[in-house]
């Protein structure tokens, strides 16, 4: 699926992407036309193929298994720093990234099918965009930034930004990135047991709801079977 | 006999049967158990869910968390395989691009076919349901009535396996006493449901499904099914101890190991094989049903797929379970000189009258259903409830616009997390994350309710597939060509369905992000979406009118058979299924018969 032999350059038809992230971190970090990320180079659509229609079901598969992942060491790391931001560790349950999170979305972007190449635009524009604004602001990568420093910029793309605004992009980027982060999080045996659910499980019977439950919703009478 | 492969086919058989799902599994059952030699002939590959369903994993081993792609467009573990919206060499076109014109076609290459993973909802069509036309005065009447149906509806629930209760509304039908298992208990947001939705006149009561609540009663049912069959009450006997009561937990639509709901490769072709009646050659693409200078069906040819070498197997009797239109498509196909139109296709009428269920949904968030503490609400995998069509005297009365009713499925409850998780935006648009994004997480997560409509359509003259003169699939058989359009009934019905579900959101204390769709054309899902094609080779009581009588056999050619969906003359709120497995049990009844009596 890789193909590590056919040489360093982009191909010409990818053009496009790379030229679009080049224009934004120009736009977004004044004369800066560096790459610090990679993310031009990585920039390249995703790989074709993908696992078909009939993949083993009951091996368990990794980020990487059936496609090239995209993110560098750097933007591995924001990512990461991001994903806690939205997912920190708590008294419950620990933070986005040590649950793999960011390998998740890397896988996301990465992958060949259409829905995910949409949010592939997305979300390595967006972070394009958070490390160039921490590079120029705060001198150094979003994940060496301070915590303090990389709240601020959150908090920037949290609200909702109106069409056609500087924070448009950023703000849809957020948006994004966030459910992404839910999902990975929330889609794991610790995340589920987070959110309280304790199905997945063989049981002699089904019991229903608890009866002092029903009971506080006042729909003792409901239960007629 | 067994699975085989092709070489090692029988010089003839009793039945051929193309297709392994509902309607395939059906009649090669019935056919097997009551002695005939069959030879099934499935497009896809074998497929065993004894071993291959993934039962207990998490969205976690599976790439992308699970979430669909055009690959497995329901996630990762959803049972189809080779299957879904499109089947790689096989495509199919539309006649029209314009929107609302199209027909989407999902269809499941392997044993068992769509049964593997489909929502097990076992709905009896209703007395109304067989002479719809008589009713309002649309559409066309079936040739049959409820009542030639019913008794094959008990043999089906008693061999299947259904759960749910007898509560006598109407048009909805009671199974005799003892043939339902016990339903599960509501979950609580279905109480909540049932509650308020009181206040709207709608009924709540539980659903019809196939998993089995308990096991089987092997000691009585196979006397029943099989009367004066001693080899087959014996093999159905010993089936039924080896499927085991659900464990309450993984979805069904993965498939199931146990064997505890219906599928096709679970419940219907290990008893067939163990009669020793049954050769099974999968990877066999149909291309023609061919006949003899008498006009009789001779048999079949098809493409071993893994060889890509065309073999011809014959027969005394075809039935066709390909799924409606690829049995349509298979008898467009088959022309000869004795019929140049394609088989069957006196009346012109094959392809003709394709129908969909109607189908849109509606959900929102509900205050009261917020931070309940956590229990186990898994169940059986689907609905536990649902409501049947309830506003029958209205309709009646001409209050509501629409011809048709809709029944109402239900999403509520702590399941599984996979993939994306609704979750809050303050007032103001901004997008929570930290601390308080877990804390609303923790908070919301078990309180949407989505409802779910699921209505009848009307077949009408705009909707019917044909060939495409231009296309064929990577086997070099012509495709289909869809044309489709909905009429002003099933638009209407589907914006009643939306005013209806964002009311009992309200009623529920609920709110909704966004309102309710006014414009049915808006809400209402593609033709094809809801995957429940039926028409294409209705029945009727005129050759004219028809393509198959009342038994499911060809007006032109007597020993030629439709056992699916293809010849439903309506297509009722209720799910297909159980009615195809009816038909399917029926239909090789009138084989068995037409063999005895030498007919055929």
């Amino acid at each position: 699926m890789s193909d590590p032999g056919s040489g360093s350059h982009p191909l010409a038809a990818r053009m496009d992407r790379r030229l679009a992230i080049k224009w934004m971190l120009a736009a977004s970090a004044g004369a800066l036309l560096v790459d610090p990320l990679g993310l031009s180079a990585a920039a390249p659509g995703p790989a074709p193929g993908g696992y078909g229609k009939d993949p083993d079901l009951l091996k368990e598969h990794k980020p990487g298994d059936y496609w090239p992942l995209t993110f560098s060491e750097g933007a591995r790391r924001d990512v990461a720093a991001l994903c806690n931001l939205i997912i920190p560790m708590d008294d419950r349950s620990p933070s986005a990234s040590s649950l793999g999170v960011h390998d998740f979305i890397d896988e996301w972007v990465s992958a060949p099918y259409p829905a995910q190449a949409k949010d592939r635009t997305i979300i390595l524009e967006g972070l394009a965009w958070v490390d160039a604004q921490s590079r120029r602001r705060f001198g150094v990568a979003f994940s060496d930034a301070s915590p303090e420093e990389r709240l601020s910029l959150c908090g920037e793309m949290a609200p909702e930004a109106p069409a056609g605004s500087e924070l448009e992009r950023p703000s849809r980027f957020f948006r994004r990135f966030r459910n992404l982060t839910l999902a990975g999080f929330f889609s794991t045996p610790v995340g589920m047991k987070d959110l309280g659910y304790v199905g997945n499980v063989p049981l002699p019977r089904f019991e229903g709801p608890p009866a002092d439950l029903v009971e506080r919703l006042g729909l003792t009478g409901e239960v007629t079977w | 006999m067994a699975l085989i492969d092709p070489a090692s086919a029988a010089q003839t058989y009793d039945v051929i049967v193309v297709g392994s799902g509902a309607a395939g599994g059906q009649a090669a059952y019935t056919l097997t158990m009551e002695g005939a030699r069959v030879l099934m002939l499935e497009a896809g590959r074998n497929y065993e869910p004894r071993t291959e369903s993934p039962m207990f994993q998490t969205p976690d081993a599976a790439p992308l968390r699970g979430q669909g792609t055009p690959g497995k467009p329901f996630g990762f573990f959803d049972a189809t395989i080779d299957g879904g919206w499109s089947v790689p060499g096989e495509p199919y076109t539309n006649a029209s691009a314009e929107p609302g014109r199209n027909f989407t076609w999902w269809r499941a290459r392997m044993l068992g076919g769509r049964t593997n993973h489909w929502g097990r909802i076992s709905l009896r069509n209703g007395p109304y349901d067989f002479k719809p036309r008589s009713r309002d005065g649309l559409g066309f009447d079936w040739p049959i009535s409820y009542e030639d149906v019913a008794p094959y509806y008990d043999k089906v629930e008693m061999l299947i396996g259904v759960y749910g209760t007898n509560e006598g509304l109407e048009n909805t039908p009671s199974s005799p006493e003892g043939v339902l298992l016990p339903p599960p208990k509501a979950r609580i947001g279905e109480l909540l449901a049932k509650q308020r939705g009181r206040t709207l006149g709608i009924p709540v009561i539980p659903i019809h499904r196939a998993v089995l609540s308990q096991p089987l009663d092997h000691v009585s049912i196979p006397a029943k099914l099989h009367p004066g069959n001693a080899k087959a009450q014996r093999i159905l006997a010993e089936d039924m101890q080896n499927r085991a009561a659900c464990f309450w937990a993984t979805p069904c639509g993965r498939g199931c190991a146990i064997r505890a709901n219906y599928q096709s490769t679970t419940v219907h072709i290990p008893p067939a094989m163990a009669t020793g009646n049954l050769d099974l050659i999968t990877n066999a693409m149909v291309r023609e049903v061919t006949v003899g200078p008498s006009g009789k069906a001779t048999g079949v040819t098809f493409i071993d797929k893994t060889t890509g070498r065309e073999h011809h197997v014959s027969a005394r009797a075809v039935v066709l379970g390909a799924s409606a239109c690829e049995t349509a498509r298979l008898l467009l196909n088959s022309k000869s000189a004795l019929f140049p139109d394609g088989l069957a296709n006196s009346s012109g009428l094959v392809g003709k009258y394709i129908m969909d269920t109607v189908g849109a949904d509606f959900g929102g968030q509900v205050p009261l259903l917020e931070s309940l503490p956590p229990h186990n609400e898994d169940g059986a995998g689907g609905g536990h409830v649902y409501v049947p069509w309830w506003l029958y005297k209205e309709q009646a009365a001409g209050k509501l616009g629409f011809a048709r009713g809709y029944h109402v499925e239900f999403g509520t409850g702590k399941m599984m997390p996979e993939g994306y998780i609704d979750m809050g935006e303050s007032a103001d648009g901004r997008a929570t994350f930290g601390s308080r994004l877990r804390e609303e997480a923790r908070r919301y997560y078990g309180s949407f309710v989505s409802f779910t409509g699921r209505g009848d359509m009307i077949p009408n003259k705009d909707s019917y597939c044909e060939i495409d003169p231009k296309v064929v699939d990577k086997w070099g058989i012509p495709v289909l060509r869809f044309t489709w359009k909905w009429s002003e009934h099933e638009i209407r019905q589907v914006a009643h369905m939306q005013r209806t579900f964002a009311d009992w959101i309200t009623a529920m204390g609920g709110t909704y992000k966004t309102p309710p769709e006014a414009d049915g054309r808006k809400a209402i899902k593609p033709g094809g979406w809801i995957i429940h094609e039926v028409g294409g080779t209705i029945m009727g009581e005129k050759a004219s009118s028809s393509v198959t009588n009342s038994w499911s056999q060809t007006w032109d050619v007597r020993n030629l058979f439709v056992a699916d969906g293809g010849v439903f003359a309506s297509n009722a709120d209720k799910n297909p299924t159980l009615t195809i497995m009816a038909l399917a049990w029926r239909t090789a009844d009138r084989v068995l018969d037409e063999m005895r009596k030498g007919n055929i």
